[in-house]
C-alpha cells in the first residue's frame, strides 16, 4: 500500500518541475489551447503532493468522491432525489472547472436500506477507493452505522437529511437542519397566526420523530404561553392503520395535529384522515416530515391544506432556485419533484468544493478546519453558512400543501436560524 | 447400524468434508482474499451458526423456526451491551449530561444505567449471558409451545410473531436499547481495539474456530441416540411418543441448542461488524437465515455453511455489480434452487457428485438424515 501512496507524489513532483520549466518558454501560452493542459489547470492546479498529503484518491487531473445512498429497498424512493441532486452538483462543478483544477469522478454504492450494508460500503469507499469525500446516508440509523467508520478512517461525510441533532463530528457536515431549526419557528408561527393552544403529537417510532416530538413538547409546555400537549402517539415504521388514533383526535379536538410520520405510512395516514372527514382546510395540521417527494405518493388532493415546516420548497421564488429547478429538470426529467432533502444534498458537493479551495488542500483535517464560516450564496434555499459545529445556518419556512403537489410558502423566518444540535432546556 | 468407516462419532466422509471446509476457511480464503474481503467472509460465517442450528432444529427434528433472528439478535445485543459499556467510559462521554452511560441513553434523558445493563460490566458474565439468555428465552417459548403440542406451521407462525414483537420492543424502548439505530460505535474488547484490520483478522480466525467447534457439536448430536430420536420424531412423532419418550423435552432441547448456536453467531457478528441493530431480529432476516439453510440443504451440516457463504457472496457481488437490479437476481437464485434442487447444495452433491467419488459414498446408507422426507 505504501508504495502506491508514494507513486503519485513522485509523479507529481516531476510534473511540477516539468510545468515550471515549460512556463518559462514563450510558447507556454499555446498550451492553453491544447486539451492536455487547459489554461485553467495550468493557472489553478497546485501540485498533487501539496494538496493531498494523506493518500486520498487525488491525481493531477481527477479527484474521486463517493455517493452512498439506498437505491434499493424501502428507502430508495426517498434517497433517489439526493443521488440525483449530488450528481447534478458534481456535473455543474466539473463544467465550471472542477475542484482545485481537478475533475470530480464519483463511485456510487448502494446502501440497500440496510444499516450494516451502509457500514460495509462506507468502509469500501474510504479504505478501498480512498474517496476524498462521501455524499450520502439518509436515515439517522444509516448515519449512526457509518459514523464510526468515518471517524476511524478519517473520511468526510456530507449528510443531507433534517435530523434529530444530538450529534456533532469533525468528520460530518450536516447540510440538513437539526431538530430545533425545523421545529421551534414552526410552532411559534402556528401559535401566533392560528392562535393554536392544544397540540396532538404523532410520530413514527424511531429516534428522529421521538426526539423531535420531545423538543416540540418542551417548547409547547415551557416556552410558549398557555399551550399544552393533549396526546402523543407513535406507530411502527410501515404502519398503515390510523383509524383508532384518528378517532382519538376527533374526540380531543386539538388545535393542531403535529405529525412526524415517515415513508409509506404517510400515504395511509392522510388518506384515512380525509376519509374520516377531517378537513385540513379547517383542522390545522403541521408536519415536519412531508416534502414534495412524499406528496408524490400521498396525492395532492389528500393533503392539500396541511402545513409543512422545512427550509426549502421547490416553489421558492428566488433566482438561485429557478436556475436550480430548471437544471434539475433538464437532467432528470420534467416530472421530477424536488424536496427539502434533495436541495440539501445538492449543497454537499458545493460546500465541499468551497472548503477544499479555502483550505487549498484535499486533506480531511484541513477541510474540517476550513469549513466553518464558508458561505454559499448560490444555494437554492437562498444563502447558507457553515457553523463551527458543522451544521448550517438556515431559515425555517412554512409551506401550505396545494392540490398540485407543490407548497405555497406562507411564512419564513426573517433571519437565518443558528444550528443548535445540543439545545439547552430541550433535553 | 453399521460402523464401517466410523471413527468416534464422525463417519469417514464427514471427516473428509470437515477437513476440506477447514482448508478452505483457514488456508485458501485468508491467502487469496485481501483483509477487506476476508472481513466479509467473517461476517457471513456468523450467519452460518444460525444455519447450523436450523439444520438440527428444522432438518433433523422437523421444527421450522422462522424466528432465529431473535436468538442471533439476543446474542449480538449481549455482546454489544458489554462493548458499549466499555466504550462509554466517563472520559469518553464527558460531553453528555450524564457521563459514563451509553450515548443513546443520554439522548433519551435516562440518567442512570438500567439494572439489566449492570451485569454487562463483567466480561465473564457477558460470555455466559450470550449463550444463557437466548437459550433461556428459547426454553420458555419451547416449553410453553411443545408441552401443549403446538407444532408444525403454528409453531413457525408463533416464532415469526415473536420476532416481530421483539423488534417492536427494541425499537420502542430506544432509551434502553438504542432503538432502530441499534447499539453503535463499539470500540474495544477488554481494552483491545476491535476496529483495526489486525483485530478483524484475529476475530475471523476465532469465528472459524468457534464454527468448527459448533459443527463438531452438531455432528455429535446428530450421531448420538438423541439425534436418531429427533429424526424419528420428525417422521413419526406419535410412534416415538407411544414408545415412552417425552417428545416435548427433546423438542425443547433441540430448539434451545439451535438458539444457543445462533446466539454465538450473533455475538461474533457484533464483534466483527462493530454494531448491532434490530434489523437482524425481525422477520425478514429470520427468513433469510432459513433460506441460507435451505440453499445449503437442510439435512446437511456442512451444506449449511456453504449455503450461507454462497447466498451472502451472491448478495454482495450482485449488489456491487448491479446496484439497481441485484435483488431480482437473488430472488431468481432462490427460486431456482428450491424448484430444481429441493435438498439444496448438499442434495446436488449427494446425487450427482458423491456417487462418482467412490471413496466418499461408502457410508451413505447409514446416514439417518439422508432420506429426503418432507418434514412439514
Amino acid at each position: 500500500m505504501s508504495s502506491n501512496d508514494d507513486f503519485p507524489k513522485k509523479f507529481s513532483s516531476t510534473r511540477r518541475t516539468f510545468i515550471q520549466g515549460m512556463s518559462l518558454l514563450p510558447a507556454a501560452s499555446l498550451l492553453g489551447t491544447t486539451s492536455l493542459f487547459p489554461r485553467m489547470a495550468l493557472a489553478d492546479t497546485p501540485p498533487t503532493a501539496q494538496v493531498n498529503t494523506t493518500g486520498l484518491a487525488v491525481t493531477d487531473s481527477e479527484v474521486t468522491v463517493g455517493i452512498l445512498h439506498s437505491v434499493t429497498g424501502t428507502m430508495a424512493i426517498s434517497e433517489t432525489g439526493s443521488v440525483q441532486a449530488e450528481k447534478l452538483a458534481i456535473d455543474q462543478i466539473n463544467a465550471s472547472g472542477g475542484v482545485l483544477g481537478r475533475k470530480i469522478k464519483f463511485i456510487q454504492e448502494d446502501g440497500a436500506s440496510d444499516w450494516p450494508t451502509f457500514a460495509e460500503k462506507a468502509k469500501k469507499l474510504l479504505v478501498n477507493d480512498k474517496c476524498a469525500s462521501v455524499f450520502g446516508c439518509w436515515t439517522s440509523a444509516s448515519r449512526k452505522a457509518v459514523l464510526p467508520v468515518f471517524e476511524q478512517y478519517n473520511g468526510m461525510l456530507y449528510y443531507p437529511t433534517f435530523y434529530e441533532g444530538l450529534e456533532q463530528s469533525k468528520n460530518v457536515i450536516y447540510t440538513g437542519q437539526e431538530a430545533t431549526q425545523q421545529i421551534i419557528a414552526g410552532l411559534n408561527w402556528v401559535n401566533k397566526t392560528k392562535g393554536a393552544k392544544t397540540f396532538y403529537l404523532l410520530g413514527s417510532d424511531y429516534i428522529w420523530p421521538r426526539t423531535s416530538n420531545k423538543i416540540a413538547r418542551k417548547h409547547i409546555e415551557n416556552f410558549m404561553e398557555g399551550t399544552s400537549v393533549v396526546g402523543e402517539e407513535y406507530f411502527p415504521l410501515g404502519h398503515t392503520q390510523f383509524n383508532s388514533v384518528i378517532n382519538k383526535i376527533k374526540l380531543k379536538k386539538p388545535d393542531v395535529i403535529y405529525a412526524i410520520i415517515v415513508g409509506g405510512s404517510n400515504v395511509a395516514f392522510y388518506k384515512q384522515l380525509k376519509a374520516a372527514g377531517i378537513d385540513l382546510s379547517k383542522q390545522t395540521l403541521l408536519t415536519i416530515s412531508v416534502t414534495e417527494d412524499e406528496i408524490d405518493g400521498i396525492g395532492g388532493e389528500n393533503i392539500a391544506g396541511a402545513y409543512s415546516c422545512m427550509k426549502y420548497f421547490q416553489s421558492l421564488d428566488n433566482p438561485n432556485n429557478k436556475e436550480f429547478v430548471a437544471a434539475f429538470k433538464k437532467m432528470w426529467g420534467e416530472k421530477t419533484v424536488i424536496g427539502d432533502v434533495t436541495q440539501a444534498a445538492y449543497l454537499g458537493p458545493w460546500l465541499w468544493k468551497m472548503a477544499v479551495e479555502k483550505a487549498g488542500s484535499f486533506d480531511i483535517d484541513k477541510i474540517a478546519e476550513a469549513s466553518p464560516g464558508i458561505e454559499f450564496t448560490k444555494a437554492p434555499e437562498g444563502y447558507v453558512k457553515i457553523h463551527p459545529n458543522h451544521h448550517l445556518w438556515s431559515r425555517t419556512r412554512v409551506g401550505m400543501a396545494q392540490t398540485d403537489g407543490q407548497f405555497k410558502v406562507v411564512f419564513e423566518t426573517p433571519d437565518l436560524i443558528e444550528p443548535n444540535p445540543f439545545p439547552k432546556g430541550y433535553q | 447400524m453399521t460402523h464401517i468407516g466410523r471413527s468416534f462419532f464422525l463417519a469417514r466422509k464427514d471427516v473428509v468434508g470437515i477437513v476440506v471446509l477447514a482448508i478452505l476457511l483457514v488456508v485458501v480464503l485468508p491467502l487469496t482474499l485481501d483483509s477487506f474481503r476476508l472481513q466479509f467472509v467473517g461476517k457471513y460465517l456468523t450467519y452460518a451458526f444460525v444455519a447450523l442450528g436450523l439444520v438440527l432444529c428444522w432438518g433433523y427434528a422437523g421444527i421450522l423456526s422462522l424466528g432465529q433472528g431473535v436468538f442471533f439478535g439476543l446474542g449480538g445485543y449481549c455482546m454489544a451491551m458489554y462493548l458499549k459499556l466499555e466504550a462509554s467510559s466517563v472520559e469518553n462521554t464527558k460531553i453528555q449530561s450524564t457521563p459514563g452511560i451509553p450515548d443513546f441513553m443520554d439522548w433519551n434523558q435516562i440518567t442512570e444505567l438500567p439494572f439489566f445493563w449492570k451485569p454487562f460490566h463483567s466480561f465473564p458474565l457477558t460470555l455466559v449471558a450470550i449463550v444463557a439468555v437466548p437459550a433461556l428465552f428459547a426454553f420458555i417459548i419451547g416449553f410453553a409451545m411443545f408441552k401443549r403440542r403446538v407444532g408444525g406451521v403454528y409453531f413457525a407462525i408463533i416464532t415469526q410473531a415473536i420476532a416481530a414483537v421483539l423488534t417492536i420492543l427494541i425499537v420502542g424502548q430506544q432509551g434502553y436499547t438504542g432503538g432502530i439505530n441499534g447499539i453503535t460505535d463499539l470500540r474495544t474488547l477488554h481494552g483491545w481495539d476491535i476496529r483495526t484490520d489486525a483485530a478483524k483478522t484475529v476475530l475471523y480466525f476465532v469465528c472459524v474456530a468457534l464454527l468448527f467447534a459448533c459443527i463438531l457439536l452438531a455432528y455429535y448430536v446428530k450421531s448420538s441416540k438423541l439425534g436418531r430420536i429427533l429424526v424419528a420424531m420428525r417422521d413419526k412423532e406419535d410412534r416415538v411418543r407411544f414408545s415412552g419418550y417425552d417428545v416435548a423435552n427433546f423438542k425443547v432441547f433441540v430448539f434451545c441448542l439451535a438458539a444457543a448456536l445462533s446466539a454465538i453467531g450473533g455475538a461474533m457478528f457484533t464483534l466483527q461488524v462493530g454494531f448491532m441493530s434490530p434489523s437482524f431480529v425481525g422477520i425478514v432476516p429470520s427468513i433469510e437465515m432459513v433460506i441460507y439453510c435451505a440453499v445449503g440443504g437442510r439435512l446437511s451440516i456442512l451444506g449449511a455453511v456453504y449455503g450461507t457463504l454462497l447466498v451472502n457472496w451472491a448478495k454482495t457481488s450482485f449488489s456491487e455489480s448491479f446496484p439497481e437490479l441485484w435483488l431480482l437476481g437473488l430472488g431468481g437464485l432462490f427460486i431456482a434452487v428450491v424448484l430444481a434442487f429441493p435438498n439444496g447444495l448438499a442434495g446436488i452433491w449427494q446425487t450427482y457428485v458423491a456417487p462418482r467419488l467412490g471413496f466418499l459414498s461408502g457410508t451413505k446408507p447409514t446416514d439417518p438424515g439422508a432420506a429426503p422426507v418432507a418434514a412439514e
